[in-house]
């Protein structure tokens, strides 16, 4: 199964890279873009049945750190993802 | 009495030649050598050194992978049983992510590679790495680091600050940290993780000697006990 994790600094932790980008689209003549936030996307290509608990201890062991992220795990359809 | 040392070498890690220079000349015989994949470290450590770098290239997060390697299962051992550890730099991201240290190393606030010498403010001279420093003294270390912007959440900073836990301060806003926070101890006063490098900071020829006063008192703490 595939599993996407979306990882974004936790709301109040500064964002460098999000103020840059913003910063940059804003120099392109983009109006209206309140905030931007840059996360990592991780794609987990997994063994089908691996619990829910287990992705959440991935997440939690190694790859969102709980004191500056948050993580939301995705889980996709591999035949739709293939079509 | 001969102080053992070792430091810990992951691969990407620059600093640990300049780290087992300043422990030799602290302390007068060499650190032992430790590899990253070595799931023991050596018998009767007085010292554990985590050197500065760029530890699996930084890949993730900053000492995000080292956090997780067999050495630091045994480091983590060695500092609870009360044996002193310095992270520096990279070291100080790997014991943040590893879970020694509170709090976290996000990209510098203004996302550029800080390199250069820095003033920081000594706030501690209570634990064995910073004894031997005067209190509030300004000292002069250099940095090297993108990922050194100390970040903890209020609950936490209030504490580490009541406790007295911050042990180095910048004096100047070198890269966002919150409250300008340069170094951290554990609640158990033998973990100390910093940014900037004392062990570049050794020898006048390269451009002072503030940062081995942290070597020697670490030497000297254990002569003394």
């Amino acid at each position: 199964m595939l599993v996407r994790i979306h990882v974004t600094l936790k709301p109040g932790v500064l964002d460098p890279q999000g103020r840059a980008v913003h910063h940059s689209l804003e120099g392109l003549g983009f109006d209206g873009v309140e905030d931007v936030r840059v996360g990592r996307l991780i794609e987990l290509d997994l063994a089908d049945g691996t619990s829910d608990e287990t992705i959440d201890q991935m997440c939690r062991k190694l790859l969102a750190n709980m004191v500056i992220e948050n993580y939301r795990i995705e889980k996709l359809d591999r035949k739709a993802e293939a079509a | 009495m001969s102080f053992r040392a070792a430091v810990i070498t992951f691969p990407g890690s620059n600093c640990d030649r300049d780290m087992a220079v300043a422990l030799e000349r602290a302390a007068g015989t060499p650190p032992l050598r430790v590899w990253h994949a070595d799931a023991a470290l050596p018998d009767r450590l007085d010292f554990i050194a985590l050197p500065g770098g760029f530890s699996y290239g930084d890949y993730l997060r900053s000492g995000a992978m080292a956090a997780n390697s067999p050495v630091m299962r045994a480091v983590a051992k060695q500092a609870e049983r009360g044996v002193p550890v310095l992270g520096v730099c990279n070291g100080f991201q790997v014991l943040t992510e590893a879970g020694l240290l509170p709090g976290a190393l996000l990209r510098n606030a203004k996302q550029n590679f800080v390199c250069r010498d820095v003033q920081l403010k000594v706030e501690n001279t209570q634990s064995l790495f910073t004894a031997g420093y005067d209190k509030d003294a300004a000292i002069t270390i250099p940095v090297a680091h993108h990922d050194g912007n100390y970040f903890a959440n209020e609950e936490t900073l209030d504490r580490i600050e009541g406790d007295g836990r911050v042990a180095f301060r910048y004096l100047d806003a070198t890269n966002g940290s919150q409250r300008d926070i340069a170094g951290v101890l554990n609640a158990a006063g033998n973990v100390l993780g910093m940014m900037p490098h004392p062990e570049r900071a050794v020898d006048t020829a390269t451009g002072g000697t503030d940062g081995a006063i942290l070597f020697e008192s670490a030497v000297k703490s254990l002569a003394d006990a």
